[in-house]
């Protein structure tokens, strides 16, 4: 118990230094919501190593301490947004059991962006929006890739540490 | 990775190709007098026709602002009250179907084809 929560402060203080690093050096290509999504690696190690439940709480933690010290309630609420249906889509992708970590990660890099897309098109009411989607399908398939290749890393190596 | 996971990666990346090209082979046929249209919580607030240099100051519901500024056939916003400045940031646009926006003012700014049917279209 004591060592759980030792993982999930640690987990969530990672988390939130992934974000800030994204944060001081933003990735602009010009598009918005194209990024690599560093902290996205820290809730697929939860999600393997913990649990959906523990992978939620840190996804939550990450958003709204992150939201509150760099972003302002809008980017908040497209974070939310993202970040859950992304996590919802790799708890699925998961358990059916059809993907490695780099699959769960590539879906979990397109439904962020989906997440977000959908958010800001209700925002403004603008459902034409959805134009960029193919680009952000784009985006999240690499960042994803990228994101799960180092995940399968890190989780081969934690996963024994963590359990014995 | 497992052979699923590269099969994954191929299809997304192969479908967001094509929608994207499709997209772009669409609007290049249909790009006639292009302009820039302006929305405000979903509300059409004005158009400007994208070979007319223009800068224009939209002021938001909640008391923000955008500054929109058309030169050489493209709409960029330069300038902007919103804390995140990701309308700023955005390249210009000047493509149909492309588009700037800014939550937390709610806009959008959207490049459409102008057409004599369309009854904002600037009258000169």
């Amino acid at each position: 118990m004591a060592k759980k929560a030792a993982y999930m402060g640690m987990f969530t203080a990672l988390a939130f230094v992934f974000s800030y690093l994204e944060f001081l050096i933003p990735i602009n290509l010009g598009i918005p919501g194209v990024k690599l999504g560093l902290a996205n690696l820290v809730t697929i190690v939860a999600l393997y190593t913990m649990g959906i439940k523990e992978a939620c709480m840190l996804a939550l933690a990450r958003i709204v301490l992150n939201s509150f010290t760099f972003g302002n309630p809008a980017a908040m609420l497209y974070s939310l947004a993202g970040g859950f249906l992304s996590l919802l889509a790799m708890a699925v992708a998961q358990k059916i059991k059809l993907f490695s970590v780099t699959g769960v990660s590539v879906l979990g890099g397109v439904f962020h962006n989906l997440g977000q897309i959908l958010a800001a098109a209700l925002v403004v009411e603008n459902a034409k929006l959805l134009y960029y989607f193919p680009v952000l399908v784009l985006s999240g398939t690499l960042a994803g890739t990228v994101i799960g290749i180092l995940a399968a890393m890190v989780i081969k190596r934690l996963d024994k540490q963590m359990h014995d | 990775m497992k052979k699923n996971d590269v099969i994954l990666i191929v299809v997304l990346l192969a479908a967001a190709l094509a929608v994207f090209g499709g997209i772009s082979l669409f609007s290049a046929k249909s790009g006639k007098d292009p302009e820039a249209v302006v929305y405000l919580d979903g509300e059409k607030q004005g158009s400007y026709p994208l070979n007319q240099d223009a800068s224009v100051k939209i002021q938001s519901a909640s008391g923000g602002y955008n500054i929109l500024e058309i030169r050489a056939g493209t709409a960029d916003i330069t300038e902007a009250s919103c804390p995140d400045k990701i309308c700023v940031n955005h390249r210009p646009v000047k493509n149909p179907g492309e588009s700037l926006v800014c939550l937390p003012n709610k806009l959008v700014v959207e490049i459409e084809n102008g057409g004599e049917a369309e009854v904002d279209g600037s009258v000169r």
